[in-house]
């Protein structure tokens, strides 16, 4: 084998390894700016790391069927392959660029993969707060998914193309970014960003001091762990997919992790200041804004 | 098939393995007792327990240190050893308040438990009605010693002398038609 299939294979074993660094890093620091802001000091930044090899090295993890087996690797093998399919660095032989003709296409139906994995998963443990959450979960997602893919159909008639890679070759230069060139497809995307990390006040899913975590209330150790692995990887690869749309991608790591960083902080600091919305009014908003302004991006690529 | 570990590799990874442990306590509070209301405190602002790691769990299941705060009526304790029961190996008690050594205020109560450590397997008692948040975080660094020299062995003791402890749960709870969980 020639050396670019050793980089691409090199490519493929570190890029979950880092998206999951850099996640739990982010999930740290989270916790911390939190803690500021609650006038507390806060854990270490390491803390999340902490909490994940605890988990890992439980020693029991009851479980409650074959499907909750299952609920947490589906949900891992939904963020692996979607951060797959997204790609990290402009131009890079190292980094993954899986990128091909409908890549935002395929990736709408596989970012919905894990969420619908963990249902079931969460659906045999016959916890009734578990029941609650999957059911809030999937209503909240009926509620963000449409102006998401409003403001994604919208890109994609402005440019002509389903390819996230051709969408980063638009955008040469600052005053090309997606951003500047759509701003309205940015907005209604971005307040369904908000709904997709689950950041208050679209907490609804998992809500600890109302339905006890809810999907994962009956999951302990390594189930556990799983789950906030796969979260994790799975935060990256949103922001990672967020910033090549829209903010030009990037051409090395020290850039996408201050891009993806920023991006991150919108949907923390809405969370950290606000209380949580009940399940009908989140999707009422989602289809009320957000959904507004999707087809004004849309009106303005076709008229 | 047996796998056999490398003694010293075998070292390392219990020493990582005991250090996250440590540092990260998730909290089942179970508040029946006065003691709860020393809790909160304990979590928020003033006293900031997370700097330690220490964390609330929603479920017994997400949990490692189940927290007893105060007395125990028969009618609770029963369903104290139901989530203790639920709860995932490696797993900790922390008896809260003099009631869980001896009943304290409660000594002579037809209806109070004296001594937890008969029911379940307690790691480390903080003293005092009630103790303050500054005891309560001193009783956790104590939990996190102990973990740290690898004496918390309180699930393992349950397991061992399990039918001890059932005949002292049963002489004590008459109407017993709890479920046998395979933890």
């Amino acid at each position: 084998m020639d050396s670019s299939t050793w980089l691409k294979i090199l490519g493929y074993i570190i890029t979950p390894i880092t998206a999951f660094v850099v996640g739990v890093t982010y999930g740290g620091i989270v916790r911390v700016i939190t803690a500021r802001v609650q006038n507390r000091f806060g854990p270490p930044i390491t803390q999340n790391f902490w909490d994940i090899i605890k988990l890992y090295s439980k020693k029991t993890a009851v479980h409650h069927g074959l499907m909750q087996h299952w609920g947490p690797v589906f949900a891992i093998t939904a963020s692996v392959t979607s951060l797959f399919f997204i790609p990290v660095l402009k131009d890079s032989p190292l980094w993954l660029n899986n990128s091909f003709n409908g890549d935002i296409i395929f990736l709408l139906y596989m970012m919905v993969f894990g969420s619908l994995g963990m249902a079931l998963g969460a659906g045999q443990t016959g916890n009734p707060n578990s029941a609650i959450g999957v059911a809030r979960g999937l209503a909240l997602m009926v509620g963000y998914e449409v102006p998401f893919v409003l403001a994604l159909v919208a890109i994609m008639i402005q440019f002509k193309t389903t390819s996230i890679a051709e969408l980063m070759a638009v955008q040469d230069g600052f005053s090309n970014w997606l951003i500047f060139q759509s701003p309205f497809a940015f907005i209604a995307a971005i307040l369904a960003f908000l709904g997709m990390m689950h950041y208050a006040p679209f907490d609804v899913t998992f809500a600890p001091a109302e339905i006890a975590s809810g999907p994962a209330s009956e999951f302990g150790g390594k189930y556990l762990a799983l789950m906030q692995t796969s979260g994790s990887i799975f935060t990256f690869a949103k922001l990672v997919l967020f910033t090549d749309i829209f903010l030009g991608g990037a051409g090395d790591l020290v850039t996408l992790i201050v891009k993806t960083f920023l991006l991150y902080m919108i949907p923390v600091l809405t969370g950290i200041v606000n209380p949580r919305y009940r399940t009908e009014q989140a999707i009422t908003f989602f289809w009320k804004w957000p959904t507004v302004f999707g087809i004004i991006a849309i009106l303005i690529v076709v008229l | 098939m047996e796998v056999s570990y490398d003694k010293e590799s075998r070292k390392i990874v219990q020493a990582i393995e005991r250090f996250a442990r440590k540092h990260s306590l998730w909290v089942l509070a179970y508040g029946t007792g006065c003691g709860a209301i020393e809790v909160p405190p304990t979590m928020t602002s003033r006293y900031d327990a997370e700097r330690f790691g220490i964390r609330g769990a929603a479920t017994p299941r997400q949990a490692d240190v189940l927290l007893i705060t105060g007395y125990l009526s028969v009618k609770t304790l029963k369903r104290v050893i139901r989530t203790y029961e639920q709860m995932q190996d490696p797993k900790y008690v922390i008896g809260f308040g003099s009631c869980t050594i001896n009943g304290g205020m409660y000594w002579d109560s037809y209806n109070t438990i004296k001594l937890l450590d008969m029911y379940i397997p307690v790691d480390v008692y903080i003293n005092g009605c009630m103790p303050r948040p500054e005891a309560v975080i001193s009783g956790f660094i104590e939990l996190q010693k102990v973990i740290a020299e690898g004496k918390a062995e309180g699930a393992r003791k349950y397991k061992e002398n399990l039918d001890w402890y059932r005949a002292n749960q049963q002489k004590i709870i008459h109407n017993w038609n709890m479920p046998d969980y395979n933890w």
